[in-house]
This record gives structure tokens, C-alpha cells and sequence, in this order.
């Protein structure tokens, strides 16, 4: 829980942020941990949660989305995806051990040129929404992004309130969560910038 | 807390005069935490039959899945749409084979029957024990105060119109009582010739 991950949608792009630290215990063991990983050409996912859960099933899921597009051919389209993954977590839920994992999913969805977020939690609830948050920051983040989202945002105005989430987060929070790695998704694909 | 209440959210549904409605909020939460406003737990089945889901959102999604995996079974292998009261039999042996770990779910279903055109309404516990109620059905977090509500507002043979406002005014005013329910709301009035569809705008706060 002492980590968090923020996504927002605007006019044709997703944003992602997370923190990148990784500790254990009371230790910081690593400040530039990648936890944003490209599940295809235009989806990516943000995991939170248990330490070697989220690694073994963001790397689970990437490998079924591939394998899919290697035998059909074309990708899954996010939503498809998003329910795939969804329908995982829930089945893993009642399992002996369960996946504990906490996800943001963020696409573009080139056949109906549209950009989509997705809230999915360990117990397997996902809602499609236009702003999200896990963790701690969430408590923060929710209201500023109440206040200052808008999904027909340009690209610069959808930074700029992902950084007073930041902020807040930065401001208002106990602990020290430290850089947020930072990844856009639209209709030219994933890249990465700085916040 | 229950795991019932965990996201919190509301279902009602009632009969009227050859018409059926059924309702929800639209809030999903986590615990107090509000993280949509967008989550609709009507689902419908068949074009005059409505399957509403209070509970736990994941298990709330899996039996949607599920339910219309097992009615399109159904309508495979009886070259026919399923009926309200097989429907609603379905749906309480679908929850009792998880009798000792259960979905964590409160259904109401409520439609009219295709052959005799008389309106059904039913709902189940979460291991699918029935209920078929005359006048209405109620599951949620808001469901105490929606049966106070209820009790009062319902009469019998309400036309569709009467039914929209009286099932409309009973989960407005049940779920601004209840923290955990809320955020909007949507209602569904069956009727044998349409669906009337409308999303209410309710208190958002």
C-alpha cells in the first residue's frame, strides 16, 4: 500500500504514473523500479501490491497477450484484454494462492480510435473509468483529479494535473514515495517522459 | 466490515400493472473510498428480463459472465428465450453449487413472461435460497432502508409511468441514507412491448 500508481485519460492519450521504489520492510532497497509495463504495442499496465506477485503476473499476463497475438495474428484490443486480465485475478482469487495485485491498464483502441483506462483490483473488480488511483496516494490523488480532470484535455493540461496529484501526494503523504516514472499511450504508441 | 459491504451498492426491483422495474445506483467503492460512479449492477438477459447484482463487484462481474454463458446454453439447446421463472431457478442453482464458498451476491431478477405476458420478480440470498415477492425486492447495502421506503410508496397495478416514478423516488431517497450506495442511478421499466432505460441524476455527494 505505501506505493501508488495514478492514470488519467485525455483527448486521445492515456497517462500513467507510478512510484519507483522498491523496499521491503522498512528498508528502500531501489529507486528506479520500473512497475509500467508494455503489454503490447498500445497497452500498458501499471502494478502495485505484493513485491514478487506483481513481477511474476505482469510478465504472465504480457506472455498470454503475446501469445495471442502470435497465433491470431492481430493484438487484443484493451478491453478484451482488460477482461482477460480481470477474469484471471478473480480466478486466482479463489485459488489456494492468489495473485495479491493491484492494476492499472491504459490503451488506445485503434478501431474505435479511442483511449481507455481500466481499474482493476486484486479481488478481480474492474471498472473502466476516466481517472484512477491505487494505494495511499489514492486518498489524496481521487480528489484532485475530482477537481481538475477533464477527458478533452490536451496532452500539456493532462501533465499538468497529474502533477498536482504528485504534489499532493508529495505534500500530504507520511511516507517518501519519490520519482514517478511517468508513460503516455495514444494512437503513435507508448513512450516514456519526464513529469 | 462484511465482504458484502466491501463496494457498496444497491438493487430494488417492483411489480406494477403488466409492467415490471428493476433499479440500482451506480456507485463502486472501496470500503468509504468512491473509485467510480459509472458501475451499473442491471444486466439484462433477454429483452424482456433483467438480472440485478449487490454484492461484491468482482463476483458481481463473474456471475454476469456466467449467467450469460449459461442462458445462452440454454437458448442453444431449447431453441427458445428463457423464461423469468426457469431464469430465476437457474440463478438460485448456479449460487447454491458454491453452497460452502459462496459468490458474495444478492440477485434480483425481475421481467415478464413471454407466454402468459404476467410480470415476475424474485430475489435470492447468496447461496440462492428464492424469494418471490408480489409487490417488490430489495438487496444491497441500502436494502433496510429500502424496504422502509418501499413499504411505503408501493401500491398495487401501477402503470409503467407511475412504476418509473415510484421505484425512482423509493432508491433515491433509500440510498441518501446510506453512505456506501449512491452516486446515480438507473432504471429499467419492463413493459411487453419496450424497455424504458433512464438514467437518473441523483445527489453526487
Amino acid at each position: 500500500m505505501a506505493e501508488c500508481s495514478f492514470g488519467l485519460i485525455g483527448k486521445g492519450y492515456v497517462i500513467l504514473a507510478s512510484d519507483t521504489t522498491a523496499g521491503r520492510s522498512i528498508v528502500k532497497m531501489k529507486e528506479d523500479e520500473d512497475k509500467i509495463k508494455a503489454l503490447g504495442p498500445n497497452l500498458i499496465m501499471a502494478t502495485g501490491g505484493e513485491p514478487g506477485d506483481t513481477i511474476q503476473f505482469a510478465e504472465y499476463v504480457e506472455r498470454n497477450l503475446r501469445l495471442y497475438h502470435i497465433r491470431h495474428n492481430h493484438t487484443l484490443r484493451p478491453s478484451s484484454a482488460a477482461a482477460w486480465i480481470r477474469r484471471t485475478l478473480a480466478d486466482s482469487l479463489r485459488s489456494r494462492n492468489p495473485y495479491s495485485v493491484n492494476l492499472i491498464l491504459g490503451g488506445y483502441d485503434h478501431t474505435t480510435s479511442t483511449p481507455n483506462l481500466y481499474w482493476i483490483d486484486y479481488l478481480g473488480t474492474m471498472v473502466d473509468v476516466p481517472f484512477a488511483a491505487h494505494g495511499y496516494g489514492a486518498y489524496f490523488a481521487l480528489s484532485t483529479l475530482d477537481r481538475y480532470h477533464d477527458p478533452e484535455a490536451p496532452l500539456e493540461e493532462g501533465l499538468e494535473t497529474l502533477r498536482k496529484c504528485v504534489r499532493e501526494v508529495e505534500k500530504r503523504l507520511i511516507v517518501s514515495l519519490g520519482k514517478f516514472k511517468v508513460k503516455i499511450i495514444d494512437r503513435n504508441g507508448m513512450r516514456e517522459i519526464d513529469l | 466490515m462484511s465482504i458484502m459491504e466491501y463496494n457498496g451498492g444497491s438493487v430494488l426491483a417492483m411489480k406494477g400493472k403488466n409492467c415490471v422495474a428493476i433499479a440500482s445506483d451506480l456507485r463502486l467503492g472501496n470500503q468509504a473510498m468512491t473509485v467510480a460512479t459509472n458501475f451499473e449492477k442491471v444486466f439484462p438477459v433477454t429483452d424482456c428480463l433483467y438480472l440485478g447484482l449487490a454484492g461484491l463487484a468482482s463476483d458481481v462481474i463473474t456471475l454476469r459472465e456466467r449467467f450469460r454463458f449459461r442462458v445462452n446454453m440454454y437458448t442453444i439447446k431449447e431453441e427458445r428465450q428463457i423464461e423469468p421463472a426457469t431464469f430465476a431457478q437457474l440463478v438460485s442453482s448456479t449460487l447454491y453449487e458454491k453452497r460452502f464458498g459462496p459468490y458474495f451476491v444478492e440477485p434480483v431478477i425481475a421481467g415478464i413472461s413471454k407466454k402468459t405476458g404476467e410480470p415476475f420478480i424474485a430475489a435470492t440470498d447468496l447461496i440462492g435460497c428464492l424469494n418471490f415477492a408480489k409487490d417488490f425486492v430489495v438487496c444491497g447495502t441500502a436494502s433496510d432502508k429500502l424496504f422502509g421506503v418501499a413499504e411505503g410508496l408501493w401500491e398495487p397495478d401501477l402503470e409503467p409511468e407511475d412504476l418509473f416514478e415510484t421505484i425512482s423516488q423509493t432508491l433515491m431517497n433509500a440510498v441518501d441514507r446510506d453512505a456506501f450506495s449512491g452516486w446515480g442511478a438507473i432504471v429499467h421499466v419492463i413493459t411487453p412491448e419496450k424497455v424504458i432505460t433512464r438514467t437518473l441524476k441523483a445527489r453526487m455527494d
